[in-house]
């Protein structure tokens, strides 16, 4: 069956419902989450700790552990295949190699007992059949341009042996090795230094540039945001509530959640005596409440909000919105 | 004060509960208690003397006579074992009481007050240390020589070093707490704090290492007597039974079988206790 | 820091002598030798001399190898222990090749198939390792293996056919420890996000557990393998008492009952001393195997 995509989608999510089963309850991670990332483009999630931006990264390479968790329902289109249907062997050829990932913690991700060059090596061997002499010279030259300086001496050197920056620089340079056509960028600048967040992000863009990679950049900080991601998606118990360009979605915020997250951004330009607060919680997910998952808490809610989960509204071009608040524009599901 | 009597309490009936539900901890104490009912109330029960023998009626399989056969001079199998419970559980008791008292007033000792008296304990637990697993016991057994209480004294001797780290283990990471701080403040003497403060919070792994050492003694009493050097003939000691045994294996393995079963089950009982002490007690695991 | 043990190790076995009730010298020279005998005996050990004079004479026996003569057979105790100490480390090194094959196997798959049939099978298995007495496990083993099935031969020395089935009894609680241990420290090791990063790029299931995996897991685990090496030496009497083998234990036991006291403070003193030196040899091991130790 050939999969037909748009012009310059190199990834389309669709529809896609991650569930966790423990102790007889069932925690839907993720239900429902569509959205299309563009070749070349930095695409955000954002949202909340617990709102299913790390599971969707996750669910994406299929890295979801079984037990507990479970991907039941959705398509991944990415270059013309659909990744929930290929055989585990197919996906981990595409892992690393066609879509790479890093995490948070860089402090943890690398294996202490391995040289950092033979760690980078291996993944080189493995995705491009170079032997070692060559997989050598690749990974010394990607650790040249993330900026490590004497790049031979850290091949044979340990983990613990680098700092945080330059732990997270050489998993950047690990995952970008094979020039995989998406980066998944799972908080990546969250455990640094802050001045250490600003050069990871700058070397991020670079190379972006450079390679022509497109960037799944997952993050709760909106600064993060608003200076890497051309496109924004805003998430909330499982679902995407809005999507749109960075700067529209920040000068025109259009759901109730959206609006509460930016009003509780400190403005310089703007005198206020508090921040302002979302009043109530997240919701529990292995029992959501009926319809808008966030209605419990929103202030416009009306009548439909607590019966039917609101489909995603097209506003203005590429806006889309989950909220009946918008019902008068074009319902895109 | 009272507010940690009230949270010692509630913490207790917090451990039972937790207790009650693991299933390790209720096979073991299962076990542990038939074995204590038996060893006690072995006169009671046990359908022949131990020691005393039929000579025409020796190496009997299991009949309704002899439940579980006879051995070799002609003794009740059954009643052997009944009667070697008794023994078994009296020098656990023994040897695992010197143990724990003396180990754990060294350990207690020598976390509180540090430096060179902990240094001296701890290189004589080393040296103890020095000695692997029975054979430890075996070389004390060759200072005081064969016999009963030199048995129940090396099995306790033996036993030392683990209550000693383990208590000093506890008391060194207790005595930076705050509440110990708060009783120095208050011009508490040195035994109170180690009496009333560090010993009471160090309950929970002494009563585990408590229970699990009650294995290992079994085991090494019983390895001593095979080799001859523990309990002396004629008394019905389960591993000084399995080194009668030893002659007819062939021709009545069944005088060799009860006796180590006894012991491992035993043991067994032992070890799925304090494991599941283990894990009731442990704080993190919460259900 | 070693040095104060290995002394108090030798303090221990040289006071053997000497806190056994009765007159060293007629301990020595037995019983119902003639007076004669015992005051040249006298002479000759040095017993007329204070204790600390006797001691250092020890010690400087025991570096030249001279652990002094058996009573029983006259023989140079240090001959005796040479052949039989040889012959019980030998057994054990075989033990806990076994126990460790078994352990570590029994651990990692245990490992990566928490609470599945395998998983309960070899940690109830693990259960009965360490409770069994090695005595009553050997005596199994020789019924099963030797008398009703002929595999194996009952006892004595010769090849290492002979060897086998006292290793796997010497051995059962050790595999148990290390197939506990073993897997504990698996479970650990796979929560690792390292590993999580192992299976983003695409590494295959099985190089993610047998290399990325186990070479963590191991590195506590090998402080286990010398400590069981070790207990294995001590405990090896047992076995040797079944199989009558002729190891350091059994050579040990039969001085104990026949106050041969040379020979019993020969054995405790290099048993004892191998003990040390083993756990030593752990530690400098760990210290290798752990990059972060090793490369600081």
């Amino acid at each position: 069956m050939r999969i037909v995509m748009k012009m310059g989608t190199l990834l389309s999510v669709k529809n896609l419902k991650t569930q966790f089963y423990s102790s007889g309850r069932t925690v839907r991670a993720l239900d429902g989450v569509s959205f299309d990332i563009e070749e070349g483009g930095a695409f955000g999630l954002v949202g909340e700790t617990g709102c299913g931006k790390s599971v969707t990264a996750l669910s994406i390479l299929r890295l979801i552990p079984y037990p507990p968790g479970k991907i039941v329902e959705g398509e991944i289109l990415f270059r013309g295949k659909n990744l929930l249907a290929l055989t585990e062997d197919e996906m981990r050829s595409i892992r690393g190699k066609e879509i790479s990932m890093i995490f948070q913690e860089p402090m943890t991700s690398l294996n202490p007992v391995f040289r950092i060059g033979d760690q980078m090596m291996e993944v080189i061997m493995l995705h491009q059949g170079l032997m070692r002499p060559q997989a050598f010279e690749k990974a010394a030259e990607m650790l040249d341009r993330v900026n490590i300086p004497d790049a031979q001496r850290v091949m044979m050197q340990f983990p613990h042996q680098l700092s945080g920056g330059m732990r997270q620089r050489v998993m950047i340079a690990m995952e970008l090795s094979c020039h995989p056509f998406l980066l998944i960028a799972d908080e990546p600048t969250t455990a640094l230094d802050v001045t250490i967040q600003a050069q990871i992000l700058r070397l991020i863009k670079e190379i972006k540039k450079e390679l022509h990679t497109s960037i799944l950049l997952i993050t709760h900080d909106l600064g993060v945001i608003a200076e890497m991601c051309d496109r924004v998606a805003v998430m909330y118990a499982g679902s995407i509530v809005e999507q749109a360009g960075v700067e529209e979605i920040f000068e025109d915020p259009k759901h109730p959640y959206t609006q509460g997250l930016w009003g509780a951004i400190p403005r310089i330009d703007q005198e206020k005596e508090a921040l302002a607060v979302i009043s109530g919680s997240v919701p529990d997910l292995s029992q959501p409440p009926l319809g808008c998952k966030f209605h419990p808490r929103c202030s416009y809610r009306f009548d439909p909000c607590d019966r039917m989960i609101p489909p995603l509204f097209q506003t203005s071009h590429g806006h889309l919105v989950s909220c009946y608040l918008y019902e008068g524009g074009k319902n895109l599901e | 004060m009272n507010e940690s009597k009230e949270l010692k309490t509630s913490q207790t009936a917090d451990v039972w509960r937790r207790l009650k539900r693991n299933r390790a901890a209720i096979a073991g104490g299962t076990i542990v208690l038939l074995f204590v009912f038996i060893a006690i109330l072995a006169p009671l029960i046990s359908p022949y003397p131990p020691n005393e023998g039929d000579l025409a009626k020796r190496l009997k399989p299991p009949s309704r006579e002899y439940l579980l056969g006879t051995d070799p001079l002609g003794r009740d199998l059954l009643s052997r074992v009944i009667y070697g419970a008794r023994i078994s559980l009296q020098i656990q008791l023994v040897s695992v009481l010197i143990a724990l008292v003396i180990g754990t007033l060294l350990g207690m000792v020598g976390g509180y007050y540090g430096g060179k008296l902990d240094h001296f304990i701890m290189r004589l637990m080393d040296i103890l240390l020095a000695f692997p697993g029975i054979f430890l016991a075996i070389s004390i057994i060759a200072v005081l020589g064969p016999g009963l209480t030199n048995l129940m004294l090396a099995a306790g001797i033996y036993s030392i070093p683990q209550f000693a780290r383990i208590v000093r283990g506890s008391v060194l990471s207790l005595k930076e707490k705050e509440f110990i701080e708060a009783a120095r403040a208050v011009g508490e003497n040195d035994f109170n704090i180690l009496f009333r403060y560090l010993l009471p919070n160090s309950i929970a792994p002494i009563i585990i290492q408590t229970t699990l050492r009650m294995a290992t003694v079994l085991l090494t009493a019983s390895g001593l007597s095979f080799l001859g050097l523990g309990v002396q003939p004629p008394t019905a000691e389960w591993g000084a039974m399995l080194s009668n045994a030893r002659a007819y294996l062939i021709t009545a393995p069944h005088v060799a079988t009860v006796p180590g079963l006894a012991i491992m089950l035993v043991v067994m009982g032992f070890n799925l206790f304090g494991d599941g002490l283990r894990d009731s007690l442990d704080p993190r695991l919460r259900d | 820091m070693l040095i104060p043990v290995l002394i108090g190790v030798s303090l221990v076995s040289f006071s053997l002598l000497h806190m056994v009730p009765g007159d060293p010298a007629v301990l020595l020279a037995g019983e119902d030798a003639n007076p004669d005998f015992i005051e040249a005996l006298r002479k000759e050990y040095g017993l007329d001399k204070p204790l600390y004079v006797q001691y250092f004479q020890f010690i400087s026996h025991v570096i030249r190898a001279d652990f002094g003569i058996s009573i029983r057979n006259r023989e140079p105790v240090i001959k005796l222990l040479k052949e039989r100490f040889l012959f019980t480390v030998q057994l054990s090194f075989l033990s806990i090749l076994i126990a460790a094959f078994i352990g570590l196997i029994a651990g990692v798959i245990s490992s990566t198939r928490q609470y599945s049939i395998f998983d309960n099978l070899s940690m109830v298995g693990a259960l009965f390792g360490i409770s069994m007495p090695i005595f009553w496990f050997g005596l199994l083993l020789m019924l099963v293996f030797s008398v009703h099935l002929r595999w194996f031969p009952a006892g004595g020395k010769g090849t290492i056919v002979h060897l086998i089935l006292p290793a796997i009894a010497l051995g059962a609680a050790s595999s148990a420890v290390i197939a506990r241990m073993t897997r504990a420290s698996m479970l650990e090791v796979i929560r690792q996000d390292y590993i999580r990063t192992a299976r983003a790029n695409g590494l295959r299931e099985f190089i993610v557990i047998y290399k990325h995996a186990l070479k963590n897991a191991m590195i506590p685990v090998i402080t286990v393998f010398g400590l069981e090496f070790g207990y294995m030496l001590g405990g090896a009497v047992l076995t040797e008492t079944v199989f009558s083998l002729p190891g350091v234990g059994r050579l040990m036991v039969e001085g104990i009952f026949q106050r041969d006291y040379p020979v019993v403070q020969g054995s405790m003193l290099l048993v004892a001393t191998t003990f040390v030196l083993v756990n030593l040899l752990t530690d400098i091991a760990y210290a290798f195997f752990d990059p972060k130790i090793r490369y600081e």
